[in-house]
């Protein structure tokens, strides 16, 4: 492989025991003293709590999504209970949530009229995707309720369903021939760039949706579980002068979790606002 | 040395579940997780969230009419407060001239009044110098009548006491004075 070539043509013996020593992280080895547990991807699949077998089991996982959306209606709940025209800091913080959506994301993108009328699915996603995501550094929970392909899934596929339903109630003819054909193009040319066209607009686009989530949301729980296995075993497990190392991993442990509430804000957003463009491009007159 | 490090791995485990692929559960609890938040917010936080801004909205624009409302009360107090400072001056002009006005007509009646009553009593003293003259020239004529008479009643040694011709020669006499009188007024003229 292109790796193992780089790593023989220069300092061989080196590289290959990096990669050597990177691979024994990522998955579980014996070592002489002790065990070190590394990341594995089982941990997305814990085993069921409840209703076992049935399409109603509930793991881990299942809970700590339940826990999201409680939250959630929580704080909302309590941030619109009593709204007043002066806010209060609660309320205040409350609506700067929502009016990034409305303002920034909605009606930035669609305008105020179309931005009112997909203001609902475009909130919901941006502050679910959210709660979801920001579980992954809660003490306790320490997952991602996003970093299993249902909510990923779900979503996108409620954004595909939106932005075509948005399409075609606009203009049926315009939707497809701005999908498909795009214009300013001579016609033997959309031979090719029609196939692309749909492949990206239909296949692609929910496809990307889901990925670009999930795998952010598994390789963060992936690294920060990392970082501090790596810790726990070199300061317990090894001792002596690893406990240097293990301060090490320890600080990279916390600025990556510092990093993964970036990321959680983030890939929330570009959720949200992955979905109003295409929304946005699908009710557009032209491209 | 890799694939085989990645082979030991999986071959070690139980078969690795695949991420990609849904469970039924997975799906089915994650729709109901987004539709509860959807409903929640489509028909709870949302609709609050508008009342919310048309009431700021309001509020915002009532008190900028407020504002403006106030505004025009103010324009409105300074232009009568404006007028009826102009008028006041005016009042007071007008005063100040028909008191000029007053004064002019009071001198000059006061002057007209003067000018009658020297005209008056100057009209006066003539009239009595003139009836004192009268009186005087006709006690005059009479006693001189008399006393010419006596004279020349001593003279010519005659009565003359024939009142008629007394009369006469009187008359005669004076108008020849009072020619011989004006020969010499004239004659110094």
């Amino acid at each position: 492989m292109f790796v193992d070539a780089r790593a023989s043509l220069h300092a061989p013996k080196q590289e290959i025991a990096l990669l050597a020593n990177a691979v024994n992280l990522l998955v579980p080895i014996s070592t002489d003293d002790g065990e070190f547990h590394g990341p594995s991807i089982l941990e997305f699949f814990p085993g069921p709590l409840l209703f076992e077998g049935t399409d109603f089991e509930v793991n881990r996982i299942i809970l700590v999504r339940w826990v999201a959306v409680l939250a959630l209606l929580l704080v909302f709940w309590l941030g619109t209970r009593r709204m007043r025209v002066v806010p209060g800091r609660f309320q205040s913080l409350v609506e700067m949530g929502l009016d990034l959506v409305r303002v920034n994301i909605a009606d930035d993108l669609l305008g105020k009229k179309d931005g009112k009328r997909f203001l609902p699915i475009l909130t919901t996603i941006f502050f679910l995707v959210l709660f979801m995501n920001i579980t992954g550094v809660i003490p306790g929970l320490n997952i991602a309720g996003t970093s299993v392909i249902g909510v990923p899934l779900v979503l996108a596929i409620v954004a595909y369903i939106t932005f075509i339903y948005a399409g075609i109630k606009k203009s049926p003819k315009n939707f497809f021939k701005n999908s498909l054909f795009p214009s300013g193009v001579p016609w033997p040319v959309y031979i090719i760039v029609t196939p692309i066209e749909f492949i990206s607009t239909f296949i692609i686009r929910p496809i990307t949706l889901t990925l670009r989530l999930m795998m952010n949301m598994i390789v963060g729980h992936l690294l920060l579980v990392l970082f501090f296995a790596a810790t726990q075993f070199f300061v317990f497990n090894l001792g002596g002068w690893y406990t240097l190392l293990g301060a090490g991993t320890l600080a990279f442990g916390l600025a990556f979790t510092l990093f993964e509430i970036l990321v959680a804000v983030l890939q929330a957003y570009v959720f949200a606002l992955l979905t109003a463009v295409y929304i946005q491009l699908a009710v557009a007159e032209e491209h | 040395m890799l694939h085989a490090v990645l082979r030991a791995a999986t071959e070690g485990g139980e078969a690795t579940p695949n991420p990609v692929l849904p469970e039924s559960y997975d799906l089915i609890w994650s729709t109901v997780c987004f539709v509860i938040i959807l409903i929640f917010f489509w028909r709870y936080v949302l609709p609050r969230m508008q009342t919310l801004l048309d009431e700021r909205a309001e509020a915002i624009e009532g008190n900028i009419a407020k504002a403006d409302e106030a505004q025009r009360k103010a324009e409105a107090a300074l232009e009568e407060y404006t007028a009826q400072l102009a008028d006041a001056r005016a009042e007071a002009g007008r005063i100040r001239e028909a008191a000029r006005e007053d004064g002019k007509k009071i001198v000059a009646e006061a002057k007209d009044q003067a000018t009658t009553e020297a005209a008056r009593v100057t009209a006066s003293a003539q009239a009595q110098i003139e009836a004192e003259r009268q009186s005087a020239l006709v006690s005059l004529r009479s006693e001189v009548g008399t006393i010419a008479i006596d004279l020349a009643s001593g003279v010519i040694g005659e009565s003359l006491s024939d009142d008629a011709k007394a009369k006469a020669v009187v008359d005669r006499f004076l108008a020849d004075l009072e020619a011989s009188e004006q020969a010499a007024a004239g004659g110094k003229k």
